[in-house]
């Protein structure tokens, strides 16, 4: 197989999903039951009966429901790549400036998050797996962190390090006092502000890599070709080495199974610290029921967590030399 | 014959000391969430009722007590009853203790709930598509693949949000349809792997009909796994939940682990440093969920003796 065909089939497996994602969303509020505008209407009190039809009428023209839904379900797409994903009553601004706004909060969390806690969970799992007595004490301690709730977790930092002990700021993503700029006082603010929520999610998710780096190392170890290594006379070094190598590459493969939840933690985690991402804009959407806002939440959610899987994919071709013998000799 | 190996093996998984330990705790918080409510004058939503005629009316003072304080309450009818506050008090003087019981059973419900639809629906899709393979096999498996990549917590929270009010097993029922797809793929390659081994063979050249392979020759085989499969689901269930609850978008209708959790947070628990109304709940979900993971290490070993390690 080549890797042009690799490409296309992938990438073919990840617009179906997108048109799939996406199609879901625009159904969604037409299987559920109640009707959107009549909740929004409901909140402005002081209708008379014959006011709120009229209402009805005109939001229902301004919305395009009274279309046919096919031409709804163009329209949909049509404005979906214009960019519009329609407007928040909740925060009286377009859905699109908001996700903007709240997107980059999101990536200075997460990405650090994800990566650093992947480098040293697979590096503690590793020790773990090849070192028994490390182990006992350690494999305890890696399944009570993968059993926390990220946001209980973060609950725990702010109690003992922001209020008790009252090292860290713990609320928002910067001083209220300041404006988003590159001076030098907001980024020593904004950084101060980050430490805590990155942490909450970096500590948790560290213990299910070493659980998973864990195990997959002591089924390699036992593997044949570990054991001819070894009746060979290799070192423990090299033995290791020839094991990481293996069981690096289902961590890989993990990574993109878990980003759902991984994202999922940091929606929770964000409302714990007040900090200003996609999380809260989520949380509030739900309450109020703000449902253009938690579309466009959920899409922004749903491509960006597609956009990862489809990188990782295309690095596990580059890492695993089946995939990449299979191309570059074929 | 069967019958009496199966047995051998569930006494083997009880001498096994991850899985007592995991089977231990989980049976200790089962326990814990049925003989709870004794040891509280409480109702579960932390308020004290007193029967007058044919109403009950709550009572309740209002002070924000820490743990394992006595309290006195004056009831509807004029009468001084004492009471004692095991985890202290809420910010509306409702008793954290009552809540907290009656949240984790709540909570195990809707996780048992998710975990039975979660994993019939897995097995039955994940069974369909190994067994029958073909065009069968290539959508079901495009639909648990796509299932797989839009993360649930977004479902969960699309579809939570359009109900108004929901009872326990409404989001039980929203958990167990975004969870399936992990038992079906790990089912899908169980089915495969079995459809080919030759007792199955065997049973198809002796003429035996589809179903009665199926029951008789698959599924004795797959029990474990299921069973497997579905305490992971139970483990998802009761994180999923937690943070459904955590959002806002729990239960309307009773009180939950996450529910209690949301409510510290809305209140500035945390600000004003009382532990006991958000501690208790996150310990019961982290325990419950690390014991979920020990009976499962302690089955896979069971089942898969190439993962003991020397001497456990």
């Amino acid at each position: 197989m080549g890797f042009k065909k690799y490409l296309a089939r992938k990438t073919g497996v990840y617009l179906i999903t997108f048109l799939f994602a996406v199609t879901l969303n625009w159904l969604r509020p037409r299987l559920m039951p109640g009707n959107p505008i009549e909740a929004m209407l409901s909140s402005n009190l002081g209708l008379a009966p014959g006011e709120k039809e009229v209402l009805m009428k005109y939001y229902s023209q301004l919305y395009g429901l009274d279309k046919p839904l096919w031409e709804q379900f163009v329209n949909f797409w049509v404005s979906l790549f214009h960019g519009n994903l329609g407007y928040s009553i909740l925060y009286k601004a377009p859905v699109t400036d908001l996700i903007k706004h709240a997107l980059p909060y999101d990536v200075v969390i997460l990405l650090p998050a994800i990566a650093l806690s992947w480098l040293v969970g697979n590096w503690l799992g590793a020790i773990a797996g090849k070192n028994k007595r490390y182990d006992r004490y350690t494999m305890p301690l890696f399944y009570f962190l993968a059993s926390m709730p990220y946001f209980w977790f973060a609950m725990l930092l702010v109690y003992f390090v922001g209020v008790r002990a009252g090292w860290l700021p713990y609320q928002g993503a910067y001083a209220p006092d300041l404006i988003p700029s590159f001076s030098g006082d907001f980024i020593a603010s904004f950084l101060k502000h980050w430490i805590l929520p990155f942490l909450s999610l970096f500590i948790v998710m560290i213990g299910s890599w070493a659980i998973g780096m864990r195990n997959m190392i002591i089924y390699e170890l036992e593997a044949d070709y570990v054991r001819y290594l070894e009746a060979l006379g290799g070192s423990e070094k090299l033995l290791t080495k020839h094991a990481y190598r293996n069981a690096i590459l289902p961590q890989v493969t993990g990574l993109a199974l878990q980003l759902g939840l991984m994202v999922a933690g940091a929606i929770a985690t964000e409302i714990v610290f007040n900090y200003p991402g996609i999380g809260i804009l989520i949380m509030n959407a739900a309450l109020s029921q703000d449902y253009f806002l938690l579309q466009g939440a959920f899409l922004m959610v749903v491509i960006s967590v597609l956009a990862a899987n489809f990188i990782i994919d295309l690095i596990y071709a580059f890492i695993d030399p089946r995939v990449r013998t299979s191309y570059t000799e074929g | 014959m069967p019958r009496r190996s199966r047995m051998d093996t569930v006494k083997i998984a009880f001498r096994n000391r991850k899985f007592q330990f995991g089977f231990g705790l989980l049976m200790f918080f089962v326990l814990f969430a049925l003989i709870g409510p004794l040891f509280t004058p409480f109702a579960w939503d932390g308020l004290y009722y007193e029967k007058v005629g044919k109403i009950e009316l709550a009572s309740y003072s209002g002070r924000h007590l820490p743990p394992m304080s006595h309290e006195e309450i004056y009831t509807y009818t004029g009468k001084k009853v004492e009471v004692l506050h095991i985890l202290g008090t809420d910010i509306q003087g409702k008793d954290v203790y009552a809540q907290l019981v009656y949240g984790l059973r709540t909570s195990l419900w809707i996780a048992v709930l998710a975990a039975v639809i979660g994993t019939i629906l897995g097995v039955t899709i994940g069974f369909v598509a190994g067994y029958k393979g073909g065009w069968i096999d290539e959508i079901l498996m495009m639909v648990v693949n796509i299932m797989l990549v839009i993360p649930a917590i977004v479902l969960l929270i699309l579809v939570a949000a359009y109900l108004s009010a929901r009872s326990p097993e409404i989001q039980a029922i929203i958990i167990g349809l975004t969870g399936w797809p992990w038992v079906a793929r790990a089912v899908r390659s169980q089915t495969l792997s079995l459809k080919n081994r030759e007792f199955v063979s065997l049973a198809r050249l002796a003429g035996q009909s589809d179903s009665k392979i199926i029951f008789g020759e698959i599924m004795p085989n797959m029990v474990s796994y299921v069973f497997m499969a579905g305490i992971l689901q139970f483990s998802g269930a009761i994180l999923a939940s937690a943070t459904l609850d955590f959002i806002g978008l729990g239960p309307t209708t009773m009180v939950s682990l996450g529910n209690i959790l949301q409510k510290a947070i809305a209140y500035n628990a945390l600000q004003f440093g009382w532990w006991w109304w958000f501690i208790p709940p996150g310990v019961i979900i982290t325990l419950i969920i690390t014991a979920l993971f020990f009976v499962n290490l302690g089955m896979e070993e069971v089942f898969n003796p190439r993962l003991r390690r020397g001497g456990e």
